[in-house]
């Protein structure tokens, strides 16, 4: 089969990193300290070939609105059922290769900073590029199956990496939360993919060019002939949305997230922030066309969206670790994520897991940069007026927090305000309230980890104290390159509102499902509901950002009023002690599934000893006794079988003179 | 030759009853297989004495009192050369010693 040059070069970007894994896997323990010598240039090299595919499928329009679609070969060819191994390249893919590959490259350039003094980081290197391959593969899926393999592969990645310390308890712990949690996700997941199959009859998306029409092209057609109840298609879309729900951390599977920061801070940048925990998003906006027939699945995960980012912005509030309160804050975006696809605004869920992709892995690296730079410190108590300490951190990291709660006119201004005007204008209110409430609570929390990092008096260990220093350029340069999207991505791609690049980009992926939902595009008002909506939306982060300021200071234009926040903190007790232990879900989770569970396995395990082994074991020694009694007939001489030979001829000899007659 | 089917089924079913009794009741191997010998022989005179009273069936008794004869022949051959092997193994003829596969 002959390929063109964009297909081959779609290949080598899934084949690069593959080949960075093996050969770093392989001699990755004899190149000491350069382990990355082969796994960062390769990524490097992805990179450059990604963003000649986002070019040519964005601004040169190469492969039109269909996207580019191809087979490499076909993969389980078993009767009725074919499952080929191809790819999709359209405007949805190439958006997300933007974040996957830029983040990608700048996490891999960072780490050669952040492991320098970890020995067997070859192993790091090597999993990071197997990191790499899973996630392009996943973005690259052009069926159910092939994203299904890939979703696996990032999972394993993340257990891999989260573990990396693994002969720290907790680390090997959170690694097999997370791969347990997600496996509940998972079960869902592929029994939505086993629906499918029954139901449409392919696994294909869309249409492959020898392969007949994908999934999304069969399904209206089968809803509207009644060949599909429409209750079937809510019950796909839900188990679909369960994988999702696993992968990307949301209620009530983003138990596993937070504990995922025992991974090494790169990890928690890369997957855990920008990259993989999109993966849930990525793939309902994937199915957009399938989650539109199915109106009252959506408002469910709009409900479990905005539900997620509520309870998540609660209890990044209290947490003292720095990584928590970002993983916090990841679980809370993602749900913002969620709520946009749930109303319909699947291009505002888009644009946010953009936007939020760059700022969050910035946020994400600096925190690494501040751990390191006070020796491994996660503890915020611990740390305070390291603004002049670390500057580029300091500098980078403002940036990206003024970007996370919504302050025009940084990235994440707009591409939160936009899901929360969509909500509003789709007649999801409720969402937009509780969206707005989010907001608020968004801008405190960030700028109360601000605070407490940056500013005011030093509370760095006196040991560690004259030993902080700012990080080296491998890590202090991707973070400058990053706050670079941070500040302009919203106006480079989502600006005019509703009109920018970004949506003329992703109007023909969504065309079909907004038509569905019956959602028109409309013009952006500035002096109308939507212009009031964007007031809103940026007071809320300011108000945020304000009361935060006001508490936990800024610069040196406010020091923190530490005897204002422990009379708040005492005003509202149980509250503070509901956030700081997250809800309690962890211990939730272990009444229901630890403790009771264990009972009801204790039940099945008694099932399993006495009546089942017994069964079994009865059987057997009925078997051996009968053995012992009849093994008395084996007398071993042969005159003994002699005589039962006789004595049988006799008796037919017999029968046949006198019966036979 | 008497005329007579029956006096050579009588001999026949007489000389097959002493080899059985001498089978079952002999502990010594070689007495056994000469038993077996007197049996196969005493089957023999019956076929023949078939085949002679019978003018159809002459050729087929003859054929099958052969092929016994054959069989017989072998049997005591492998017979005593196994019932050699044993006691040279085991120092005695007697098969009611031979109970060593019993357990």
């Amino acid at each position: 089969m002959q390929l063109t040059v964009d297909q081959l070069l779609v290949v080598a970007m899934l084949a690069l990193p593959l080949l960075g894994f093996v050969v770093t896997g392989l001699i990755g323990r004899r190149l000491y300290a350069r382990a990355w010598i082969i796994a960062v240039p390769i990524i490097i090299v992805t990179w450059l070939i990604g963003m000649f595919i986002v070019y040519q499928a964005l601004f040169a329009g190469a492969y039109g609105a269909e996207g580019l679609r191809f087979t490499l070969y076909e993969w389980i060819p078993a009767g009725d059922f074919s499952i080929s191994f191809n790819f999709l390249v359209d405007n949805l893919t190439a958006v997300l290769l933007i974040v996957v590959t830029t983040v990608g490259m700048l996490v891999h350039v960072y780490s050669i900073g952040y492991m320098a003094h970890e020995p067997g980081r070859w192993r790091f290197f090597a999993y990071l590029n197997l990191f790499m391959f899973s996630m392009l593969l996943l973005v690259l899926a052009g069926n159910f199956l092939l994203l299904f393999a890939a979703w696996e592969l990032v999972g394993l990645s993340s257990f891999l990496l989260i573990g990396y310390w693994y002969n720290r308890r907790t680390a090997a712990l959170a690694a097999k939360k997370a791969f347990l949690v997600n496996r509940v996700g998972d079960f869902g997941f592929a029994l939505g993919i086993f629906a499918v199959w029954t139901t449409v009859g392919t696994l294909n998306f869309v249409e492959m060019p020898g392969f007949g029409p994908g999934a999304f092209e069969l399904l209206p057609g089968q809803l509207q002939a009644g060949a599909i109840d429409p209750w079937m298609m809510n019950g796909i879309a839900l188990l679909l949305f369960m994988g999702a729900m696993g992968k990307s951390a949301q209620f009530p599977l983003h138990v596993w997230l937070p504990d995922a920061m025992e991974g090494p801070t790169p990890v928690s940048a890369l997957i855990h922030a920008a990259t993989m925990v999109n993966a849930g998003v990525y793939f309902v906006a994937r199915s957009s066309n399938l989650f539109a027939h199915a109106p009252e699945a959506m408002v469910i995960v709009a409900a479990i969206g905005i539900f997620t980012a509520i309870l998540a912005a609660s209890i990044a509030f209290t947490q003292r670790d720095i990584k928590r309160v970002l993983a916090y804050s990841t679980l809370s975006q993602l749900g913002y994520m969620f709520a946009a696809l749930g109303v319909g605004a699947f291009t505002a869920a888009i644009f946010h897991l953009l936007t939020h992709g760059f700022f969050k892995g910035l946020l994400f690296l600096g925190s690494g940069s501040v751990i390191h730079a006070v020796q491994g410190e996660q503890d915020m108590n611990r740390m305070g007026g390291l603004a002049r300490r670390i500057p580029i951190t300091h500098a980078t990291m403002l940036i990206g927090s003024i970007a996370i709660a919504g302050i025009p006119p940084l990235a994440g201004f707009w591409s939160k305000d936009e899901i929360l005007a969509e909500a509003f204008l789709l007649h999801f209110e409720w969402v937009w309230a509780i969206g707005v409430v989010v907001a608020v609570m968004t801008g405190f929390y960030m700028f109360r980890l601000m605070g407490k990092t940056f500013y005011g008096p030093s509370r760095v260990d006196p040991a560690v104290e004259p030993h902080v220093h700012e990080s080296p350029w491998s890590m202090a340069g991707p973070l400058v390159i990053l706050a670079v999207p941070s500040v302009l991505l919203g106006l480079a791609i989502g600006f005019p509102p509703l009109d920018g690049a970004l949506h003329h980009w992703l109007e023909p992926v969504f065309h079909d499902a907004l038509e569905t939902l019956d959602i028109h595009h409309h013009e952006f008002q500035l002096f109308g509901l939507d212009g009031l909506l964007m007031l809103v939306g940026a007071t809320a982060g300011a108000l945020g950002v304000a009361g935060a300021v006001w508490l936990f200071g800024l610069l040196r234009v406010r020091s923190p009023q530490e005897q204002r926040v422990e009379r708040l903190t005492e005003r509202a007790r149980p509250l503070y002690r509901a956030s700081y232990n997250r809800w309690w879900f962890d211990e939730l989770n272990d009444l229901i599934f630890v403790r009771i569970g264990s009972l009801f396995a204790r039940a099945l395990w008694w099932i399993d000893v006495r009546i089942v082994d017994g069964t079994v074991n009865g059987i057997a020694a009925v078997t051996q006794r009968t053995g012992t009694g009849i093994r008395q007939i084996q007398t071993g001489r042969v005159q003994n079988y002699a005589l039962g030979i006789a004595a049988g001829l006799l008796v037919i000899a017999i029968s046949y003179l006198f019966l036979a007659r | 030759m008497s005329q007579s089917l029956e006096a050579y089924l009588v001999l026949s079913a007489l000389l097959f009853g002493i080899g059985t009794f001498g089978f079952l009741a002999r502990r010594n191997a070689i007495a056994m297989l000469m038993s077996i010998e007197l049996m196969l022989n005493a089957v023999n005179l019956a076929v023949i004495a078939f085949g002679a009273f019978t003018p159809a069936l002459a050729g087929h008794a003859a054929l099958i009192a052969l092929l016994v004869m054959a069989v017989a022949a072998a049997e005591a051959t492998v017979g005593l050369a196994i019932v050699i092997a044993i006691y040279r193994n085991r120092r005695t003829p007697l098969v009611d010693e031979y109970a060593s596969m019993r357990e």
